[in-house]
């Protein structure tokens, strides 16, 4: 292949129930810093079925050009077609770097499109800058300048690798969600759409959706939140949690959870924070009865002010606590709940 | 009914992470565990065995050292375990180790392939639908339940807010989450049985249909720029005071902070 070939940034603009979904946003705008750098433009690929009318919203986050692949295959989120959606659109229009979120349809598309189309794909990436490979000039080998290099924590989050992909195109990585962020949106700002379709022809690698369950959850989105209240295995109970409630009624937060609550069946897998879970950073986390094991920290160690609550003073979480309290959740956050609230009124006069 | 189970040999990153002076990590002085994703796979492969009397067959990639995992993947009851290992194939990225494994399997009867979904060291989740692009057979990842209906497979499959459920024609691939089931444990006859079997060792030469170009360190399109150990932000304050004192402490502090 010829790399010179390759241009422009794109990007994947996930939408689910014909909803552009946060990351879509922030691709846009880390994808700006990127072309910037390259001196290029950001391309948002848009993939569903009946979805031209969130050409606009791309528009006014950033975005310069929008692909649209409109199909009724494309309806709700099958592996195959999308594969063959964002494949057709790279073979076709040849970009330099192509960057997905790391969500659970990100992670499941990109490693099927780099594969198709024989490129590498980093995944989870939580930076992403232009710069040279080798970082430093190497004796014998050729130092390639403009290169995208992809930063992500491995090893459960205990190192961190910077990766490049300076041989085949498109460099494609898998973008945390909630890290990067998105432009303040500019009303009116249009983007160029143009539309594609590569034709959708049913195969048996469409798999059959014989049925779409929506969790019946009203709660919200964790990674929004300003205060999280954050429980572990050392709340007990379910029912316990209600300690956790008052407390973020109060404070004015929500409640979200460790790996551990959502194995043992607490609390559904949308509230948990961590490696497996989201990647929050709120301005106030509350760590309560949560130990601090590497894959929980990974997800909320960037919080602004982090307050541990835990019996066991040797629990790792107070490594990276701002405030660590070593004491018994029973009685301290019944006791935390009333101050506030008293504070809270006291303020309100 | 033939089913192949990918697995890996892992470190086990939760039992206390050791690091060299140089502060890179110390993967020999660390423990190494089944992959937990990939334990979960297999025991959903078990289960059909149990159920359908399925044949399993148990792949790995990795040093000799791996066949300790294939041995531990027999003991809890699968009926073949196949090595592969050679030091051409070392460096790989999930590209060239998911060339690899397809190159493994092409050699290999099956109506389901089931990877875990993502191992702990490297928590990418990419070499299972990797490896069904290879094949050319469909992909269901993150399956939280799998059931046979006829030759087809009906997996849930769990996504942030919802769950799908989906139907697929065998021969696909599968991945597997640990959620999926609680994996049952070795018994002392199936690893005296273990260690009584073959395992197949294959090298470069045994992979069907792959280039030397997509092998190995070679082959891999993604290249390692640099590698460092993490800078945390340092611990801040620990106290320890009765409830109502440690009460007063955090509402001190965050009024400091004017978050109240």
């Amino acid at each position: 292949m010829s790399l010179a070939e390759y241009k422009g940034v794109y990007v994947f603009a996930q939408q689910v129930d014909n909803e552009v979904s946060s990351i879509a946003l922030e691709l846009i705008g880390k994808g700006k810093d990127l072309a910037k750098d390259l001196g290029t433009t950001v391309t948002a690929v848009l993939v569903g079925s009946g979805v031209k009318n969130l050409t606009d919203v791309l528009g006014e986050y950033g975005a310069d050009k929008v692909i649209v692949v409109d199909d009724p295959e494309l309806k709700e989120y099958r592996t195959e077609p999308y594969t063959h959606a964002l494949a057709s659109v790279i073979e076709t229009y040849k970009p330099d770097i192509f960057l997905i979120g790391a969500t659970a349809i990100g992670r499941d598309l990109g490693p099927r499109v780099c594969a198709r189309v024989h490129t590498g794909l980093t995944a989870d990436c939580t930076q992403l800058d232009i710069g040279d490979f080798p970082l430093v000039p190497t004796p014998g080998k050729e130092q390639k300048h403009g290169q995208l290099l992809m930063t992500r924590p491995a090893f459960g989050g205990n190192t961190i690798a910077t990766i490049a992909c300076p041989d085949f195109r498109p460099q494609m990585a898998t973008v945390r969600p909630g890290v990067m962020q998105k432009l303040p949106r500019e009303a009116g700002r249009k983007a160029e759409v143009e539309e594609f379709n590569p034709g959708f022809v049913s195969n048996e690698k469409y798999v059959e959706i014989m049925e779409v369950v929506k969790a019946v959850s009203n709660v919200a989105d964790i990674m929004d939140a300003k205060i999280l209240v954050s429980g572990g295995r050392g709340v007990g109970s379910p029912e316990n949690f209600k300690i956790l409630d008052e407390l973020a009624e109060a404070i004015g937060g929500t409640v979200s959870c460790s790996r551990a609550v959502v194995d043992a069946g607490w609390k559904p897998k949308d509230l948990q924070v961590g490696q497996t879970g989201k990647t929050v950073r709120p301005h106030v986390y509350f760590a309560i009865g949560i130990s601090g094991a590497i894959q929980h920290v990974a997800g909320m160690e960037e919080s602004d002010i982090i307050v541990a609550i835990n019996k066991d003073e040797t629990a790792p979480i107070f490594d990276v606590a701002d405030y660590g309290v070593v004491g018994d959740l029973n009685k301290i956050v019944p006791i935390l709940t009333q101050k506030i609230k008293e504070a809270k009124a006291a303020a309100d006069k | 009914m033939k089913v192949v189970v990918c697995i890996k040999q892992v470190p086990d990153t939760k039992g206390g992470v050791k690091f060299k002076p140089d502060g890179t990590l110390d993967r020999a002085a660390m423990l190494t565990i089944m992959n937990p994703d990939d334990k979960a796979g297999l025991e959903a492969a078990l289960r059909l065995k149990d159920q359908y009397g399925a044949e399993v067959t148990v792949v790995t990639m990795g040093l000799p050292k791996a066949e300790e995992v294939l041995r531990e993947a027999m003991a809890m009851g699968a009926d073949n375990g196949v090595l592969v290992t050679d030091r051409v194939l070392g460096g790989a990225d999930t590209w060239a180790t998911s060339q690899t494994i397809a190159g493994a399997i092409r050699n290999l009867e099956y109506d389901l392939i089931i990877t875990g979904r993502q191992a702990i060291d490297g928590d990418t989740a990419q070499v299972g639908p990797q490896i069904s692009e290879h094949l050319g057979i469909p992909v269901i990842s993150y399956a939280q339940d799998i059931k046979i209906d006829g030759d087809s497979v009906i997996v849930q499959r769990q996504f942030d807010d919802r769950y799908h459920i989906l139907k697929a024609k065998m021969p696909c691939l599968i991945t597997a989450l640990s959620e999926l089931n609680q994996p049952r444990y070795m018994t002392p006859g199936g690893i005296f049985d273990a260690y009584q079997k073959e395992i197949t060792v294959w090298g470069r030469n045994d992979l069907k249909d792959v280039l030397d170009s997509n092998l190995g360190l070679k082959g891999s399109p993604t290249q390692i720029a640099k590698a460092s150990d993490k800078v945390r932000k340092g611990a801040g304050e620990k106290v320890v005071l009765d409830p109502a004192e440690s009460v007063d402490y955090i509402v001190g502090k965050l009024t400091e902070k004017h978050v109240l």
